[in-house]
């Protein structure tokens, strides 16, 4: 296997992007990673995209993508493992390089989600969940991680304000992170009074509803040389872990078991300890999931999840920072882009130009991705080449 | 729109708990499975489902999905039904502010929803307060 590099990364603001269609969206980040990149020409594709035949009626994005971006008639897939499904798209796109298969590959990922009303969206959703035994009987993505929470809250004493401070915490740092969908700040008192969605979660413990996209460009780091000045940044381990997608079929309601797995192949890959990590980028799609999230991952004991935010230590500047691009929580969701803008924003930290939002002295980094209620996770540490 | 195939080949489920006892190391399935996550053996011998259990965890859907738009808000649970075997439901017939964990319910046969332009009438389990 070959190491590899990330030369180039692009994404624009994320928002309601009402005006744009999901081809527009995609292409114009790919552009910018290309640029970034300065490469000329790639080799072939991947875009995670976990549900455009629900949210917009289009399947076969792979071609139907690689045609808009100029790139057709070379290899292009699209990749789907929910809301995982773009890191699930740069997991392939790191073996397409590290095989030798392909030098100069694209990891994209995208989501067009404001096409379709709320109820709409709601339901295309919840099919990460499983179709015939929860999403029958009625439940939805809010309500699968409410029951995670009151589960963590029993066993554990974990506090409705615990979970607010996940959301402040986040908004604050999306506050700094131009490509925000919500780059503002709130309150506790503003989570705590805000709509109910599925008790005990509000709106501003539900990461949103967001039309976006992402891209990275990767290559063998032998050849970064070839196409870029910019500082290369290395993939130093990638991993992937499956659990079952229906919540009630786990042991442990709060225990995110493929995020753990994930977790401890991305340590033994890279050689390192959580310990060794400047800052980590995690699927926070609701307050409660930062929390089992950053327990599975082996920064917090399990069960003490519930403290970071309220202690500061996984603010910037505590322990270990979690989410300092504001997370999906205020940078928004578009479900298969959120992957890749993991990466775009890990890249910004370890090139040390994330503005005011940078880690100080960010030298290694981790991404974890997860779909559905954590039955799809992939994780990827990277660290300056 | 659905043909009623999807609908009828969950019924043995949906009305009347029909689960699996893997013959090899007797773990229990709902719904049943070709092959045993625990042990690998594929051998099974059907079982009925214990209807009474306790809640493991639970919520309150205040915003529903298209199909269930109607019926919010509506509570929905966890329960592990004696013998093992966990399923995820409505809780009907509570008072919201009763539900807690470790709560006894019991599986009740109840109508889930209907399809729109004169579609199916879901029926399957829901559960509800001893």
């Amino acid at each position: 296997m070959r190491d590899v590099a990330v030369i180039g990364v692009g994404m624009q603001k994320w928002g309601e992007l009402w005006e744009k269609s999901l081809r527009d969206i995609f292409t114009e980040s790919a552009m910018l990673a290309i640029d970034d990149a300065g490469v000329d020409h790639i080799d072939s594709m991947y875009v995670g995209c976990m549900s455009s035949g629900l949210f917009v009626g289009q399947e076969h994005l792979g071609s139907l993508l690689a045609d808009y971006l100029g790139v057709a008639p070379i290899p292009a897939l699209r990749v789907e493992s929910a809301c995982a499904s773009g890191g699930a798209a740069f997991r392939q796109a790191f073996f397409d390089v590290a095989s030798g298969a392909n030098d100069v590959v694209l990891a994209g990922g995208v989501e067009k989600m404001t096409d379709i009303d709320g109820g709409g969206a709601t339901f295309a959703l919840s099919t990460a969940a499983d179709a015939e035994y929860e999403v029958y009987n009625g439940v939805t993505f809010p309500g699968l991680y409410a029951m995670i929470a009151v589960a963590h809250m029993n066993a554990y004493g974990t506090t409705r304000e615990q979970l607010a401070a996940v959301a402040v915490k986040n908004h604050k740092n999306g506050a700094k992170n131009p490509h925000a969908q919500y780059p503002f700040e709130v309150t506790v008192e503003q989570v705590l009074s805000s709509v109910m969605i599925a008790d005990p979660l509000t709106i501003l413990d539900c990461s949103p509803i967001t039309d976006g996209a992402a891209a990275a460009i990767l290559c063998p780091l032998d050849m970064v040389g070839d196409f870029t000045d910019n500082e290369p940044v290395k993939i130093l381990s990638s991993a992937h872990a499956t659990d079952s997608i229906a919540l009630h079929s786990r042991k442990d309601l709060t225990w995110l078991s493929a995020v753990a797995k994930a977790g401890q192949i991305a340590y033994e890959g890279a050689g390192l300890t959580p310990s060794d990590l400047d800052f980590v980028e995690v699927h926070d799609c609701f307050t409660i999931a930062e929390i089992a999230v950053i327990e599975a991952l082996g920064f917090f004991e399990k069960g003490k999840g519930g403290t970071g935010a309220v202690s500061g230590e996984t603010a910037m500047g505590g322990r270990i920072p979690v989410n300092p691009s504001g997370g999906l929580k205020s940078k928004g969701h578009p479900v298969g882009a959120t992957g890749i803008a993991q990466i775009v924003e890990t890249v910004t930290q370890l090139r040390g130009v994330a503005g005011e939002r940078q880690v100080d002295g960010a030298k290694i980094g981790m991404t974890q991705n997860m779909g559905g209620t954590g039955g799809s996770c992939v994780a990827h540490i990277l660290g300056k080449a | 729109m659905s043909t009623s195939a999807k609908y009828w080949r969950g019924i043995p489920q949906r009305y009347r708990l029909e689960a699996e006892r893997c013959a090899s190391c007797g773990m229990e399935f709902f719904p049943p499975r070709l092959v045993c996550s625990g042990c690998g053996a594929r051998k099974f011998m059907p079982i009925k489902l214990n209807d009474h259990g306790k809640l493991l965890t639970y919520t309150v859907i205040r915003v529903g999905p298209s199909e269930f738009c109607e019926q919010t808000p509506y509570a929905m649970g966890i329960v592990e039904l004696d013998g093992g075997v966990r399923m995820t439901a409505q809780i009907a017939d509570v008072d919201f502010d009763t539900l807690e964990v470790g709560m006894p319910l019991k599986v009740e046969f109840r109508k889930i929803r209907e399809e729109g332009q004169a579609g199916i009438l879901c029926y399957g389990y829901k559960f509800v307060p001893e």
